[in-house]
């Protein structure tokens, strides 16, 4: 590589994983609540999934924060329908905001991962070191006193890391991180604060890929993602375990006309015989 | 700067001298995998910024790197399964970073040819002792890496100057995938040597279907077949080239490798199909055609 933070390997060469009860996939889904504020500096640019207007932008405002008042039940309501926990990456704005939010997350059993501070406080090269070792701190802080959870996991607002952030998630007592899109499997950085695992989360087949970037149908979205479902189910019966990893916006998924599509993919994979149905720490932990 | 290039003669899509392939063959079929490296944080370029995002980008980059790790190997496992050889447009970094993936190739006979050293290193107002040493660099570092002499060109990034052409024919470089003007290859006038222009494609190439066309893996494999289709029924007439330009970044992915599977069973199952390489395309063009070509003048029927 062109840096140290992990070496290169052929998924196709690597030991195999094993899975709880022999599993042929881990089903591994993620769920950002993530708060957009109405004043964003853009710095060093905008989320995706920030305002738009000149301000006052309430329009782009309401309609994330439907995601939190409303998408977010609805998927949640899918999920246990079908027995499913979700990693659910969380800004610590959410959980000092909505703490009613974040009870009904971990009353259900879901796993918590740190998200950051806010979608207006991205981590960037160049940004000032002592900064963001502060928002990390303060994300993690917020979030392990109000959900109880250890909160071992990682995901940066916006996907966005600076040089240092896998290092100084590290020494935070993170072991897992989801922001890199370099692998359809769980494999181990090396950083100044210790061992990390980078865990896969499938931004190409995310809702938002296809749903608003590619502007394809709830259809389109669902064939999508059972043709890599079955795609990686059909790879682990010859070339071991493999993760199916899925992330659900809910004001994106959420929504009336597009809950049926998360309900159809769930319905399906639960149908499917060898799926365990893990979460990040999970995760991390079936590397050797 | 040009108000036109003049590249090449025009020549009407009708009546042209009949071409067909070895053995006869219709239509000449290749694969170009794009080997691609981008840097973590690549130096500042005057003309065009490699990441939309501050160095950094690590969405753009592991994006990339997914082809290096995952895909690649299961495009290629696509591409062995249909006898299907890659004509690599390569990032010759790639040699150093990733002998690995080289090697594979190499050992399936793959060709290789020149896309630059780092897709995040830019042509763009290169003057011509830096070009020469890209070129230079190129010939070099494949050479050493695989044995094998490049015989075409993919500029990085499709990062240009005006005298590319005329720089790469002079080394001895025989066909361009950076132009876009024709389903047939054409030779391309430059100051000394032989140089075709190669049919490439943006049009089917994925990166284009999937980033710029945002269509879905299903609806790319039928745009495969129907490209064929109509390539295959005009090669009639004079044989044609149909190329399917490649990142395995995103054709590697798991729910995209089945429909590109599905165009290549397809494809080959034709009869009179060359299913080929680029140099082995320039090669039999430069021995039976180039010079029919070079002197042919459409006239008026």
């Amino acid at each position: 590589m062109d840096h140290d933070l992990y070496a290169w390997s052929n998924l196709f060469e690597r030991p195999s994983l094993t899975l709880p009860n022999n599993a042929r996939v881990a089903v591994m889904l993620t769920i950002p609540l993530e708060f957009f504020p109405l004043n964003p500096s853009g710095k060093p640019f905008k989320a995706p999934g920030s305002m738009v207007t000149p301000y006052p932008d309430f329009r782009h405002y309401t309609t994330r924060d439907y995601g939190n008042r409303v998408g977010v039940f609805r998927l949640m309501k899918v999920l246990d329908s079908y027995g499913f926990k979700a990693n659910f990456a969380i800004n610590a704005a959410i959980a000092e905001k909505y703490p009613l939010l974040l009870e009904e997350v971990v009353k259900a059993g879901h796993e918590v991962v740190a998200h950051g501070k806010d979608m207006d406080a991205l981590h960037y090269g160049g940004m000032d070191h002592d900064l963001e070792k502060q928002y990390i701190a303060e994300s993690l802080e917020i979030l392990r006193s109000r959900s109880g959870q250890a909160v071992n996991g990682w995901l940066s607002p916006a996907f966005s890391e600076s040089f240092e952030t896998p290092h100084l998630v590290a020494a935070a007592g993170c072991t897992f991180i989801c922001d890199w899109a370099n692998d359809d499997l769980p494999y181990w950085m090396k950083t100044h604060g210790g061992k990390l695992v980078a865990l896969p989360l499938s931004q190409e087949i995310s809702d938002r890929r296809i749903l608003i970037d590619y502007h394809q149908t709830q259809e389109g979205f669902v064939t999508q993602v059972l043709d890599q479902f079955d795609a990686l189910y059909e790879e682990a019966g010859t070339h071991g375990a493999r993760v199916f990893s899925l992330m659900l916006t809910p004001y994106i998924s959420g929504l009336p006309f597009r809950i049926h599509a998360v309900e159809t993919i769930l319905k399906y994979i639960s149908s499917k015989n060898g799926c365990i149905n893990l979460t990040g720490t999970g995760i991390g932990h079936l590397l050797p | 700067m040009m108000r036109d290039p003049e590249l090449y003669p025009y020549w009407p899509y009708k009546n042209r001298p009949k071409i067909r392939w070895e053995n006869g063959a219709k239509i000449a079929f290749w694969v170009a995998p794009n080997i691609e490296f981008y840097e973590l944080d690549p130096p500042k370029n005057p003309y065009r910024t490699p990441w939309g995002r501050p160095n950094p980008d690590i969405v753009g980059y592991s994006a990339r790197d997914y082809g290096n790790r995952v895909g690649h190997y299961r495009m290629m496992e696509a591409m062995d399964k249909y006898n299907v050889r890659g004509s690599v447009s390569l990032s010759v970094a790639m040699c150093q970073h990733h002998p690995e993936i080289i090697k594979a190739c190499n050992e399936r006979n793959w060709e290789f040819f020149s896309h630059g050293i780092y897709n995040t290193r830019y042509c763009y107002g290169m003057d011509e002792a830096q070009e020469r040493r890209i070129i230079e660099d190129a010939l070099h570092t494949v050479k050493e890496a695989t044995g094998q002499t490049i015989a075409g060109w993919l500029a990085p990034a499709l990062t240009h100057t005006e005298r590319t052409f005329d720089l790469i024919a002079e080394y001895g470089i025989r066909y361009t995938c950076d132009l876009f003007q024709d389903d047939q290859p054409q030779p391309i006038r430059v100051r000394q040597g032989k140089l075709i222009s190669m049919p490439y494609s943006l049009e089917v190439n994925d990166v284009i279907c999937y980033n710029s066309y945002l269509m879905s893996p299903r609806h790319y494999g039928d745009v495969l077949k129907r490209q064929f289709d109509q390539l295959y029924a005009e090669s009639e007439e004079s044989g044609t080239v149909m190329c399917i330009p490649l990142h395995a970044f995103l054709v590697g992915h798991p729910h995209r490798i089945k429909p590109f599977e599905e165009a290549l069973q397809y494809i080959t199952n034709h009869p009179d199909v060359w299913v080929t390489t680029a140099r082995e395309i320039a090669d039999y063009y430069a021995e039976h055609y180039y010079d029919t070509f070079a002197s042919w003048n459409p006239q008026p029927v």
